[in-house]
């Protein structure tokens, strides 16, 4: 079965590649991977699908944490979470085709979006298995070409998110062992 | 305060600030501005012998004293040289800065001569990583790394820096505060955790400590002490945290593990609360998982929350620096010893009793021979000379074991190995790095025939200093702990393990100037040993030793601890 990490990470050069290093690292393969900034634009929300043990996924998610650039990795595999992927397709169907194709295209509430002479561009959201579902249908009006974006998702718990503060360097400097941190872990 | 210098000199000025009294490095095309801004700067650089030892030197350094090490090395073959170096580090948890030099920016992913993808070969070999982007940045990344190196669990961390960063003109103004928002340290300690824990361990009527690295990176020896002998409760110490409890303590065991001691490893696996402090549960210590501490529930203490239920199963798991977390428990240890004290006695009577007929029943080997050196003789000879209180920097493989074994450290950071790692051509550049950081300090380091010529070129770094550090060569001829892996596993089919052709030590150390020899007869080893710690200046002392001997106790990869080779078959001894 797959599952959906969550990453809450600070939208700098490299930060990607620490958090699927940890993944790559245990030789498993990505399923799907999207990322972009939040409101927050030094901030990126990283959706990973993958498919790993459950141990093991709670030692990454652990390890995750403790990058330097992560905010918070959270497991969302068995919390109340929506998650949603989106595809385009292209699909080269005659002439005569095409309005039995928006019709079907319609049920799945997916939609035109562009079109010429050898066919037309269609834009769908759903679940995974949805589209799957979808695309499967397309496949038989004739030749398509899919783009997936792979998942995305949002939990629908409020997550605190505790930050580390800024550290004083003068004190720190001056006294290194009095000025440890005292915060708390998220995830 | 704010004027205008080169990013070379904006790093210095950083250095200094961060207290660093002297670094290991080695230049090259793309530090030339920095080693001339160093040119006129108060700060001592080492110049090593190859880039490898300048990391392992800062990471002896780091490992003498708690400060950070800082290693400098040059673009492409510089940086990449660094890495066994790093990820040593990073296993043991030691604090180092690894600042690189790399081609100008522009230059970048263009295949310029020396260029390296440092910043992407480090990512996993470093605690973090970064690469200079402005000269602007410069400051707050060098404040980064170093508070980032020496909090929470330590590691390496690595700041690459492109030449025309060293070369631009910026404002420096010094750092007054650094903000990493997803960098979170727990210090203290859950208070219901610890409380719960303190009960937890009065109940115990065979507890036991299994202490490590943790309580060195925390200096937590005098909260550590204190623990042991308010509650009660004997004490193991890894490879890594040897020196944790002084040896000489009446609470401590010994070592566990693969070459743990008989008691140490009955203790741990006869033991019915196992509190973990600072360690990691490597397979080094634990052999099978499942077979380790069975009867055991768990309290484990780790800063690093990723390190907790990792391999095993914690009933208590407390996050915390090992310091804080034991000043609170001594705390609650204390409110119920009143009440506590009494009930758990015969208990604990029973333990002691059991655990003194272990130590008892299986001490360590420690053959001798009138006609040749052991290994473990050799070691006896050193422990002898050290007292518990030198610093001794060792490689990797038998004579690492047996010095473990061996040698008593009556306090932390005296005892100086690559433990998670396992890196040859560790001993000789950390020794040097000790000795800088601790002048006053007597430094061994014991090192294989193996290991050794690994690091021979730094003889050259020892001799130009003066650095009076003692190498011992434990000279079996062979690669040992392979070969004994090759004897007991596979049929003694010894492949490419013997080493001949070892340079003559008195030749070699004359050679730069400073004065060896070899000794065979067991009986002038003590004569000889002592003339080595006479020597003002280094010295390199050869000494031939059984070259088919092997380190017991073993527990057999795989393994439960407590199902110990104890010695060497009588028949395969003769």
């Amino acid at each position: 079965m797959l599952q959906v990490i969550s990453v809450l990470l600070e939208n700098k050069p490299g930060a990607l590649m620490r958090v699927t290093g940890l993944l790559t690292a245990r030789g498993y393969n990505i399923e799907s991977l999207t990322v972009a900034r939040t409101l927050d634009p030094d901030l990126s929300r990283m959706s990973i699908v993958v498919d790993v043990e459950e141990r093991l996924r709670s030692q990454v998610i652990k390890q995750m944490n403790k990058l330097v650039n992560v905010l918070q990795a959270t497991d969302l595999t068995d919390c109340p979470a929506v998650c949603r992927e989106m595809t385009l397709l292209r699909v080269r169907a005659p002439l005569e085709k095409r309005a039995t194709i928006i019709k079907e295209a319609e049920i799945f509430g997916a939609r035109v979006v562009d079109s010429s002479v050898d066919g037309f561009v269609i834009e769908a959201t759903g679940d995974s298995e949805k589209l799957d579902e979808f695309l499967d249908v397309m496949q038989s009006y004739g030749d398509i070409d899919v783009t997936r974006s792979g998942a995305i998702a949002v939990s629908l718990e409020l997550r605190k998110l505790r930050l580390q503060p800024p550290i004083h360097l003068a004190a720190s400097l001056a006294e290194t062992e009095e000025e440890e941190t005292n915060g708390v872990l998220n995830g | 305060m704010s004027n205008l210098m080169n990013g070379a000199r904006i790093l210095l000025e950083c250095l200094a600030r961060e207290g660093v009294d002297c670094f290991f490095g080695y230049p090259g095309g793309v530090t030339l501005p920095f080693y001339d801004a160093l040119y006129d700067h108060s700060i001592k650089h080492v110049l090593v012998r190859h880039e490898e030892n300048a990391c392992f030197a800062a990471s002896g350094y780091a490992r003498a004293t708690g400060k950070v090490g800082v290693c400098c090395a040059t673009s492409g073959p510089g940086a990449t040289n660094l890495v066994t170096g790093l990820v040593d580090s990073l296993m043991d948890s030691i604090p180092v800065v690894a600042i690189t030099g790399q081609v100008t920016s522009k230059l970048i992913g263009s295949d310029a001569f020396q260029e390296a993808d440092t910043f992407g070969i480090t990512r996993s070999c470093t605690k973090h990583n970064y690469m200079v982007k402005t000269v602007a940045e410069l400051p707050q990344i060098i404040h980064e790394a170093f508070y980032l190196a020496a909090s929470g669990r330590p590691g390496p961390v690595l700041v690459d820096i492109p030449k025309d960063i060293f070369q631009a003109q910026g404002h420096y103004t010094p750092v007054d505060q650094i903000h990493l928002r997803g960098y979170r340290v727990t210090t203290d300690g859950h208070t219901g955790q610890i409380r719960r824990a303190a009960q937890m361990i009065w109940e115990a009527e065979r507890p036991i400590v299994y202490a490590g690295g943790g309580i060195i990176a925390a200096n937590a020896e005098a909260e550590l002490k204190d623990f042991v002998e308010r509650a009660d409760v004997p004490a193991v110490c890894t490879l890594m945290g040897l020196g944790g409890l002084g040896s000489g303590h009446p609470n401590f065991i010994s070592m566990p593990g693969m070459h743990g001691s008989y008691a140490a490893n009955m203790a741990l696996s006869g033991c019915d609360l196992l509190i973990a402090l600072g360690v990691r549960f490597d397979d080094r210590v634990t052999g099978r998982l499942a077979a380790f501490a069975p009867h055991a529930r768990v309290i484990h203490v780790d800063i690093d929350p990723a390190e907790i239920s990792k391999n095993r199963q914690a009933d208590i798991p407390i996050v915390g620096d090992a310091k804080r977390v034991l000043q609170k428990l001594n705390r609650v240890v204390a409110e119920l010893e009143p009440q506590m004290r009494a009930k758990s006695a015969p208990g604990r009577r029973a333990w002691w009793k059991q655990i003194r007929e272990w130590k008892d029943q299986h001490p360590y080997d420690s053959p001798r021979s009138d006609s040749e050196i052991k290994p473990q003789h050799l070691m006896a000879e050193i422990d002898r000379l050290s007292g518990g209180e030198a610093i001794v920097a060792t490689d990797v493989g038998q004579h690492q074991m047996w010095a473990a074994q061996l040698v008593r450290f009556n306090h932390p950071r005296l005892w100086i190995n690559s433990g998670g790692l396992g890196a040859m051509g560790f001993g000789l550049p950390a020794a040097i790095g000790a000795q800088f950081a601790r002048p006053d300090k007597l430094v061994f380091a014991i090192v294989g025939d193996g290991g050794f010529q690994m690091s021979i070129p730094e003889l050259g770094t020892i001799a130009s200093n003066g650095l009076p550090i003692k190498i011992v060569v434990m000279n079996n001829g062979y690669l040992g702990m392979v070969r004994q892996w090759q004897e007991l596993f596979y049929n003694n089919r010894l492949s490419s393990v013997q080493l001949d052709c070892f340079p003559d030590a008195e030749k070699l150390a004359g050679a730069y100037g400073f004065r060896g020899s070899t000794v065979e007869n067991p009986r002038e080893l003590a004569g000889a040993l002592e003339a080595m710690v006479r020597e003002p200046g280094p010295y390199l002392l050869n000494v031939r030793v059984t070259p088919f001997e092997n380190v017991y106790p073993m527990v057999p990869a795989g393994g439960a601890i407590n199902e110990m080779v104890l010695s060497a078959p009588v028949a395969a001894a003769q």
